[in-house]
């Protein structure tokens, strides 16, 4: 398995892999904000929690409907199945190498762009904190919608809208906790719920996404 | 070790396509799989390999003995032959690539990314994995596709090597390996339509 | 005689013949008398006005937008544990009455919450849920149509429908953390300090029992229509065979 999170992190990377768009989405959407709402910086201060947030979770989107459906196309998927890999092993591996390759970065880079949005001082280390809490869940997440969806063309577009709901509870406590943060009150309670949902998460939905994955590859 | 497959039937997208296929094949057995397209080969060689589960009757084998060499190789194109072998080899818990480079004639291709490849080598190079899989049982479906004769001479050796080792193989192929292989013609076992337990009798 | 012998297709369709006409005349009787009763033989509240009125419809969409999910959880777990195939299309026919209902409870809303809070929307933690349960059934539509096989399909979206439900619970406790609203508490509860006036409780109990029979004759001639499309899809596959 942890061969798996290796090549997936390696192909990533690698020529095409795609490894830094999520990034140069999250910055770009950062970017455009401001000209949507103006440059006033009390406004940004105000929003900036739930912006990063939102940005954080679309980049993220972004790069889910590769996760199973690159390895679908090229016949590695068959292949892994009938490897001595339990199958929800492979889910967590992939979903793992997901998050290594998009989150980990997002919530390396947030803090900087933070700063494009004005947050205010406290808030940077709770927005730190949440995403590297809640990201997890969001990789997970989406290794489910697309194990939902690979075997369809042009998945894409049903994956947003099968993941996108269920990725309400997560923003919602981990743009909550920022908020909280960012405005000096206790952060406790959201940031409890953000990792309750993050350990549930993790552990059950590798195996939904395995018993997904059985059925499409019938 | 024994492979033994008993009135077994299963069906492609619904459809019942084979019914009552039974056979066994034992250690340094090989067994030639025949039959127009669509006459469920590819659907056989999947319902062995557990990928999909058959309409009735039974499989039985050792557990983790089979491997499954499908139409796309699994090839990922921006690593290089030895990333893709060695990831195989890492998947099965085993650590020797030489051989199955050897083997297939790729040692000097060793460098090369797999989308720099030829339709042939890479198909070498889907066919190495299955020596890295160390597993007794190989079900090949169409192997010698876009092989050379000099490639196919190569593909054959290695499983005249696996069989001496005490392996087995089912293979779908159409041209003549110059194996010592029984052959299983499965046109013969095409499902009847009616008695099929097919997945929607209830609704007709 | 087990409830399971609906399962066969033939025997439900043979049952559902005579009830699905049955359940449509008692749902127009009880949807009739409920509605006219409310709407024009209460009197207006004190506070609220004649505004109050539109309950009759706000209330129960929105109790079977809620209670279909529930019902096509139920028959996707009745499909993934016993392969029933009626189940399954049973839950796939529910989804769009569901949705509808939603609609529904959502567009009321807003009309009577305009008079009462001044505003079309409002982010208030039931409104949200009950965006959220309309997306949901967006999704599972979405899955249904996206998929060929009918039995990858009834799996598929069996998985989502479990998954989904628990994480429509979590959206449900996180959306009222997040905006403690002003939606007036239940309108129906054992509490009688919270209850509604007996006025308007009995013809809403009407209404309500209108709706919940309109939805169970809507869903069993769905599945009715679903099980001849299975059929007419059984018999392509047969005749591309022979």
């Amino acid at each position: 398995m942890i061969r798996l999170v290796l090549r997936d992190v390696r192909l990533a990377v690698r020529a095409g892999g795609g490894f830094g768009l999520g990034l140069a989405f999250f910055l770009i959407v950062t970017v455009l904000v401001p000209f949507g709402v103006g440059p006033e910086g009390a406004v940004l201060t105000r929003i900036a929690p739930g912006i990063l947030w939102v940005g954080a979770l679309l980049a993220c989107l972004l790069s889910l409907d590769r996760m199973f459906a690159l390895d679908w196309e090229d016949g590695s998927l068959d292949l892994l199945a009938t490897a001595p890999v339990p199958l929800e092993g492979v889910v967590a591996a992939k979903a793992l190498a997901h998050w290594l390759t998009t989150g980990l970065p997002l919530v390396v880079a947030a803090p900087l762009f933070g700063l494009l949005l004005n947050l205010s001082g406290p808030g940077y280390v709770w927005l730190v904190v949440s995403l590297a809490l809640g990201t997890p869940a969001l990789s997970v997440i989406g290794a489910f919608g697309a194990a939902l969806t690979v075997g369809l063309k042009r998945g894409g577009l049903l994956l947003s809208l099968l993941v996108l709901p269920l990725y309400v509870p997560t923003l919602i406590f981990g743009a909550e906790a920022v908020r909280r943060g960012a405005e000096g009150l206790s952060v406790e309670t959201p940031l409890l719920m953000l990792a309750g949902i993050t350990a549930g998460t993790l552990a059950v939905l590798p195996f939904a996404a395995a018993a997904a994955l059985r059925v499409n590859l019938r | 070790m024994e492979l033994r497959v008993r009135d077994l039937a299963c069906a492609r997208g619904g459809v019942p396509v084979l019914e009552g296929v039974s056979f066994t094949l034992s250690s340094g057995e090989a067994l030639v799989l025949r039959g127009p397209n669509g006459s469920g080969k590819t659907t056989l060689l999947r319902t062995l390999a557990g990928l999909q589960p058959p309409l009735a009757g039974e499989v039985s084998m050792p557990a983790e003995a089979l491997a499954y060499g499908a139409h796309a190789d699994g090839l990922k194109a921006t690593l290089t032959v030895e990333e893709n072998l060695s990831f195989w080899a890492g998947v099965y818990g085993t650590r020797d690539i030489a051989t199955a480079l050897a083997a297939f004639d790729l040692e000097d291709l060793r460098e090369r990314a797999a989308q720099n490849l030829s339709a042939g080598q890479k198909r070498r190079l889907g066919l190495a994995r299955l020596l890295v899989t160390g597993r007794p049982v190989w079900a090949l479906d169409e192997p010698t596709v876009s092989l050379d004769t000099a490639s196919v001479a190569l593909f054959a050796d290695a499983v005249r090597a696996h069989l001496k080792k005490g392996g087995a193989a089912i293979i779908a192929t159409h041209i003549d390996l110059g194996l010592d292989a029984r052959v299983l013609d499965i046109g013969g076992f095409r499902a009847k339509q009616r008695e099929a337990g097919a997945f929607d009798e209830a609704f007709l | 005689m087990s409830i399971w012998r609906y399962a066969n297709p033939a025997k439900f369709m043979a049952t559902t013949e005579r009830l699905v006409p049955a359940l449509s005349w008692l749902a127009a009787v009880a949807l009739a008398v409920g509605l006219v009763w409310g709407f024009f033989f209460t009197p207006d509240d004190y506070r609220q006005g004649s505004t109050v009125k539109i309950i009759y419809l706000h209330v129960p969409a929105a109790l079977i937008a809620i209670n279909a999910w529930f019902m096509m959880l139920a028959a996707s777990l009745i499909w993934l544990i016993r392969r029933h195939h009626v189940s399954a299309l049973a839950a796939k026919a529910a989804a769009p009455v569901g949705v509808t209902m939603t609609l529904i409870a959502l567009v009321t809303g807003a009309v009577w919450g305009q008079p009462m809070w001044g505003t079309w929307w409002a982010w208030d933690p039931r409104l949200t849920s009950f965006l959220i349960l309309f997306l949901f059934y967006l999704g599972y539509m979405a899955l249904w149509s996206a998929i060929e096989d009918p039995d990858t399909a009834a799996d598929l979206t069996s998985v989502l429908c479990l998954v989904g439900s628990v994480f429509a619970v979590l959206s449900r406790y996180a959306v009222n953390f997040w905006n403690q609203g002003l939606h007036q508490g239940a309108s129906l509860s054992l509490d009688a300090e919270e209850n509604v006036a007996d006025v308007f409780y009995l013809p809403l109990l009407v209404a309500i029992g209108g709706f919940v029979l309109l939805f169970i004759a809507l869903v069993l001639q769905r599945t009715r229509t679903e099980i001849r499309a299975r059929r007419l899809h059984a018999l392509r596959l047969r005749e591309r065979m022979a």
